[in-house]
């Protein structure tokens, strides 16, 4: 069983039919009680960085994230990947999750030689495999994917990048620590490879017991 | 790199597709899952569906209309038409829809805008701005109700404005150019894609592949719109992408 966690930011109904087109049951709730049934946690969230995360600890959702990760898999999606991280520069500097370490940082929108850009990175971007043995990759070649975002990781920790795209820069697209993994496109809305991707978590969440396919600790 | 779009329009009356070919590949034409997954499977990176109904009952079919796209499409979709209030915007983007433009309604209260994008984010905001030339202040005019309306509003103004309430994408139809299948209007959707820092999709006047590639190069916009050709099947999606990635332009 797959929680979807609605904590109030975002569209919940794509996610949960992605689910159901991979025939994944899946309760969405914010209540711990609810979410202890589960086997692994999407986090999904749309909208401002401080917002989500006040909502969180409003709810008492941050700590109990925080302890779900030690033990049982979770995934997150778009804001709910920058969550994931330390702290994020929107709007006032804010702390996130933690668990993963980071910084969300905005896209500064000119690039180095000064050229403007347009921000919200928004569309379909080729991703680069950084870590192709990650278990969420398995079976995939880079293809195109979907992102909406206005800003972005900036990573302390190379070896968490599984995945990147390149907008003006490099952007982390695919970001995992342990148990703990992060897409900041769209899987539910990036056609035949995100759902492939999100398969791959899925299955990653029913061998649970442990680590990636890949072996390492950290993938 | 990131792709130019190619986004084929759909208008739903009722809850049903009009205008279109009976395509031999599909049992019911009308059908806007259907279709929408016609041009899912056909390349297309994003759909519009435009609610061109004129009664209530025929919006709120367009509600289950949209849950029922969103059940089955991975792609992303934005629905406009008729949209007037926050209420209207929650219950669309709550049936799956990614994003709502807003078109009449924004002109009449700009403040639509801030309201939708505080509450979902910018992403999920696009203004459509319905523009045309005149000759006699030499600047594009905002239209408002189809086209129908004349307002005083400068287009590329407007879209400065929409940007700065929180639109995170312009949809810009050219009515100089709707409907005459030669070529979007490149000098306004030019203007407006450098006066802008979001996206900007053009509208109005795809007859051939060649015209997405105008738009996208001199025209500089992210992404292209187009009805008629594809629903008459005048060209495909496929068709034109291919065409597109053969001049190098970067499509997914």
């Amino acid at each position: 069983m797959i929680g979807i966690v609605d904590y109030g930011m975002g569209n919940l109904y794509s996610l949960s039919q992605a689910l159901k087109r991979l025939e994944q049951s899946y309760i969405i709730s914010d209540e711990p009680n609810e979410l202890d049934k589960t086997d692994g946690l999407i986090l999904p969230g749309v909208g401002a960085f401080k917002d989500a995360m006040a909502l969180l600890n409003e709810k008492k959702l941050s700590d109990y994230l925080r302890t779900y990760a030690q033990s049982k898999p979770l995934l997150g999606i778009c804001l709910g990947m920058q969550l994931l991280f330390d702290e994020s520069e929107e709007g006032v500097l804010t702390e996130g999750l933690g668990l993963i370490p980071g910084r969300i940082t905005r896209f500064s929108g000119a690039s180095k030689e000064g050229e403007r850009y347009k921000v919200p990175h928004m569309g379909w971007n080729t991703l680069s495999f950084t870590a192709p043995e990650s278990c969420l990759l398995s079976g995939l070649k880079p293809n195109y994917v979907y992102f909406v975002h206005s800003y972005y990781a900036d990573l302390e920790d190379p070896e968490t990048l599984i995945a990147a795209a390149d907008y003006f820069g490099q952007v982390p697209a695919v970001v995992g620590k342990g148990n703990v993994f992060g897409t900041q496109f769209h899987p539910e809305k990036s056609g035949a490879f995100g759902q492939a991707l999100l398969a791959n978590y899925l299955k990653f969440v029913r061998q649970q017991g442990g680590t990636c396919s890949c072996g390492k600790e950290m993938c | 790199m990131l792709a130019k779009r190619i986004i084929p329009c759909l208008d739903v009356k009722d809850g049903r597709v009009v205008k279109g070919k009976q395509f031999v590949q599909l049992r019911d034409a009308g059908d806007p899952v259907e279709l929408a997954m016609f041009y899912n499977g056909e390349g297309a990176d994003e759909l519009v569906f435009l609610d061109i109904s004129a009664s209530n009952e025929g919006r709120n079919t367009m509600v289950e209309v949209v849950k029922q796209v969103a059940a089955k499409l991975n792609i992303p979709f934005t629905v406009g038409g008729g949209i007037r209030s926050l209420e209207n915007i929650k219950t669309l983007l709550r049936a799956g829809a990614d994003k709502v433009s807003l078109n009449s309604s924004a002109v009449a209260n700009p403040g639509l805008i801030k309201e939708g994008a505080d509450f979902f984010g910018n992403q999920c905001i696009v203004c459509a701005i319905d523009a045309k030339w005149d000759p006699k202040s030499s600047t594009y005019k905002v239209y408002t109700h189809g086209g129908q309306q004349e307002t005083q509003l400068d287009a590329i103004e407007w879209a400065k404005k929409a940007v700065e309430l929180g639109a995170g994408e312009i949809l810009l139809t050219s009515m100089d150019q709707d409907g005459e299948k030669n070529g979007f209007e490149l000098n306004v959707t030019r203007k407006i894609s450098e006066a802008v820092d979001v996206p900007v999709i053009a509208s109005g006047g795809a007859g051939k592949a060649s015209d997405f590639l105008d738009a996208f190069e001199e025209g500089r916009a992210d992404a292209a719109l187009a009805a008629s050709i594809f629903h008459y099947r005048e060209t495909s999606v496929s068709a034109v992408k291919s065409f597109l990635k053969q001049k190098g332009v970067a499509i997914r």
